[in-house]
């Protein structure tokens, strides 16, 4: 993948996403939905950053909220140096152009009485780019881009496959030539072969549009081949931030070696070899998150310092970022740097361990 | 070899549409043994699905058409009356379906459905079901299952209404279980609980389980013997190392290429195959894979017999190429370093 090696694309500051509840006879909010709670990271130019996470755990309103399709309810998401959090809709229009998304079902993401040319030429004439004849040109020049043929400019989405639509809903997203792409699981609805044909596509367009992805997926195998870096949330969270390599070799976070280890490998002799650890249970609310570490009722290095203080984020070095207070694969020495405490390290969390 | 608990002989399974008859099934063999699991594996469209509801009288319509014999206990399931085919179904083979959100009845308590499936089976009183339904949800593994049972499905997350839809299932200690994409619509950990929870049961209860799926990664996990199934027919079939260690056909290998690894370097380039699966309103004549297939040749306008090619006996092919050839192009095909022009 490339890394160009540029400045920061888009920084997320603190960012805060709750969806009130309401109930009752006045409708007053009764609770809070905690999907996004203070997530801070950056993105690159050129580079894909990976979102991985189970589902409820805040990954999609994340990357909402950076092309501000969602607004957040605090902290600010910065794009090209310039704070978008609280822009109007006027003037996030022209912003609008730079940052994309592509949704995950192409079936529910496609208007299905509306041509292929007019959905991917919608978003040129939206924002007024040429005349109807240079807008047809340049559709169907995406159109071939993405794998699909100019003549299928004037059909409509159903007589498309699965794959085929995700392919149109690439081409609307490109049309504007955005700097920054949000995939929102954009295979996990498609075939194992297809979804292979996709993944090569994002890869090839990445290079030739220089595009910046913010990939979101549930599937940690996809997310490792296309990212440069990737983000592990849980429970509205972001729980480690590493080079996409090392979070597979080196994971710090108990919950990313969960996750991992719960990966099915297609291959008999090393899948009975492995160590699968089996989480217990499911994620919890987050309307009514645990104290603490979040992810500490499932985890099996939980103590009671868990419950009582959440971990802040820590740099382990080479952008390797988590948040534990019982660190894997972590050496004494760097331990000894970032200055948590020798208490928690792994070899002691038998001493107090918590009823489960 | 032991005597297999159910057959699948000749299995065709034709829908007439208005746009032309669908050739959903088309030449299915397979024996299951007991304790044994038996992966199917293929892509939506492949007929894994439609194999195994005709197999439980679940395909059954005016427009449908069958050949074929599905022999269970000396039985004909495909001919056996609808009456009769009901004691079996639920009763001794057992289906759990793919979406766990929509295969529960949203207006009935969770417990009472399974109640519902102890009663229509075994004649014993409401109290009794109601115990055997709560030690259900015990056995696989909802916490404080008492409460729980008086829960409605909206209250279970994915992962625990999968629960209930196997807990229902195993209800009348079924000989055969058919899981269908069990594990698709959930997350990876709660996957894991799951794939983990059937293995279990497996032993338990002695049951044979067909595990259908897409992801080779869950049949090398559980499966003993898979079948790989594309356009309506097994493409390959073979014990599970065999399959993975020696595979055969070129969907196969391209199956294999197509999934990023967690367990390899990370490579450029996926190999995909080039293409989608056919219509099966229209099938591609000869060798179904033949359009898709980088290895095509002269021969494959005709179609291949399911037949064994290599050493190991019951590792069955649908392929022309000679053995030693294939295993001279696999390794480059499955790294996609054959162009698929």
């Amino acid at each position: 993948m490339s890394t160009n090696g540029g400045g920061p694309l888009v920084e997320v500051k603190s960012l805060k996403k709750y969806f009130p509840i309401h109930a009752g006879a006045l409708n007053r909010e009764v609770a809070r939905v905690h999907a996004v709670d203070d997530v801070t990271f950056s993105v690159n130019e050129g580079e894909t950053v990976g979102l991985v996470g189970e589902s409820g755990c805040g990954k999609s309103t994340l990357g909402r909220c950076i092309v501000r399709l969602l607004e957040p309810t605090a902290g600010d998401v910065i794009f090209q140096g310039r704070s978008i959090g609280t822009l109007g809709a006027r003037a996030l229009r022209p912003l609008r152009r730079q940052m994309q998304m592509v949704f995950q079902d192409p079936y529910a993401s496609l208007n299905p009485r509306k041509r292929v040319g007019t959905i991917v030429s919608d978003p040129l004439r939206i924002h007024g780019i040429g005349d109807r004849a240079s807008r047809k040109q340049q559709v169907e020049n995406l159109l071939e881009a993405v794998g699909l043929s100019p003549e299928h400019y004037n059909r409509f989405p159903h007589e498309f496959s699965g794959g085929q639509r995700q392919r149109i809903g690439v081409a609307r997203a490109l049309a504007l030539r955005p700097k920054l792409v949000v995939a929102d699981e954009p295979v996990s609805a498609l075939d194992v072969s297809i979804q292979a044909q996709m993944i090569n596509l994002f890869e090839d367009l990445q290079e030739e549009f220089n595009l910046t992805y913010v990939f979101i997926a549930h599937d940690l195998s996809v997310v490792r081949h296309v990212s440069d870096r990737i983000a592990v949330m849980y429970l509205g969270k972001l729980v480690e931030l590493s080079p996409a390599e090392e979070l597979y070799t080196r994971p710090i976070m108990p919950y990313t070696e969960a996750l991992l280890s719960a990966v099915p490998i297609p291959d008999p002799d090393l899948s009975d070899q492995r160590d699968r650890i089996v989480l217990q249970g499911d994620v919890p609310s987050p309307i009514n998150p645990p104290s603490g570490c979040r992810f500490h009722p499932r985890c099996r290095y939980a103590t009671d310092v868990c419950a009582r203080i959440e971990p802040p984020l820590v740099d382990y070095g080479n952008g390797h970022l988590a948040a534990c207070h019982h660190p894997l694969n972590v050496d004494s020495e760097t331990l000894a740097r970032v200055a948590v405490s020798p208490r928690h390290t792994p070899e002691a969390v038998n001493e107090t361990p918590l009823p489960q | 070899m032991s005597e297999p608990l159910l057959e699948v002989k000749g299995l065709k399974v034709r829908f007439t549409t208005e746009d032309g008859v669908v050739r959903a099934v088309d030449g299915v063999d397979f024996e299951l043994e007991r304790g044994k699991v038996l992966g199917i594996v293929g892509e939506s469209g492949s007929g894994k699905s439609v194999t195994a509801m005709t197999m439980i009288g679940l395909t059954r319509a005016p427009n449908t058409a069958f050949e074929g014999e599905v022999a269970y206990k000396g039985q004909d399931l495909l001919a056996m009356s609808e009456r009769r085919l009901r004691d079996v179904r639920g009763n001794e083979i057992a289906m759990i379906f793919q979406d766990p959100m929509t295969s529960l009845n949203p207006v009935y308590r969770v417990g009472d459905q399974i109640v519902e499936a102890i009663l229509t089976h075994d004649s014993v009183g409401k109290r009794v079901a109601r115990q055997r339904a709560v030690e259900l949800l015990r056995e696989v593994g909802i916490p404080n299952p008492n409460n729980r049972a008086n829960d409605y499905p909206h209250q279970f997350s994915g992962g625990m209404r999968q629960r209930a839809m196997i807990a229902m299932a195993i209800a009348c200690n079924p000989d055969v279980l058919i899981a269908d994409e069990p594990t698709t619509a959930l997350d990876v950990t709660i996957q894991a609980q799951i794939i983990e929870l059937i293995d279990k049961l497996k032993d338990d209860f002695n049951s044979s389980v067909i595990l259908i799926t897409h992801d080779l990664g869950v049949v090398a996990d559980v499966a003993d013997e898979i079948l790989v199934m594309y356009a309506g027919r097994v493409v390959e079939r073979g014990s599970k190392r065999s399959l993975f260690y020696d595979p055969q056909h070129p969907y196969t290998w391209g199956l294999l290429g197509s999934i990023p690894r967690l367990d390899r370097p990370k490579g450029s380039r996926l190999a995909s195959i080039k293409g989608a699966p056919p219509s099966l309103i229209n099938l591609p004549q000869g060798c179904k894979f033949r359009p898709r297939c980088p290895h095509a040749f002269d021969r494959c306008v005709g179609e291949p017999e399911l037949a064994n090619r290599v050493e190991e006996r019951r590792h069955l092919d649908r392929c022309w190429l000679g053995v030693d050839e294939k295993r001279s192009v696999r390794s480059a095909t499955i790294k996609g370093e054959v162009a698929t022009a």
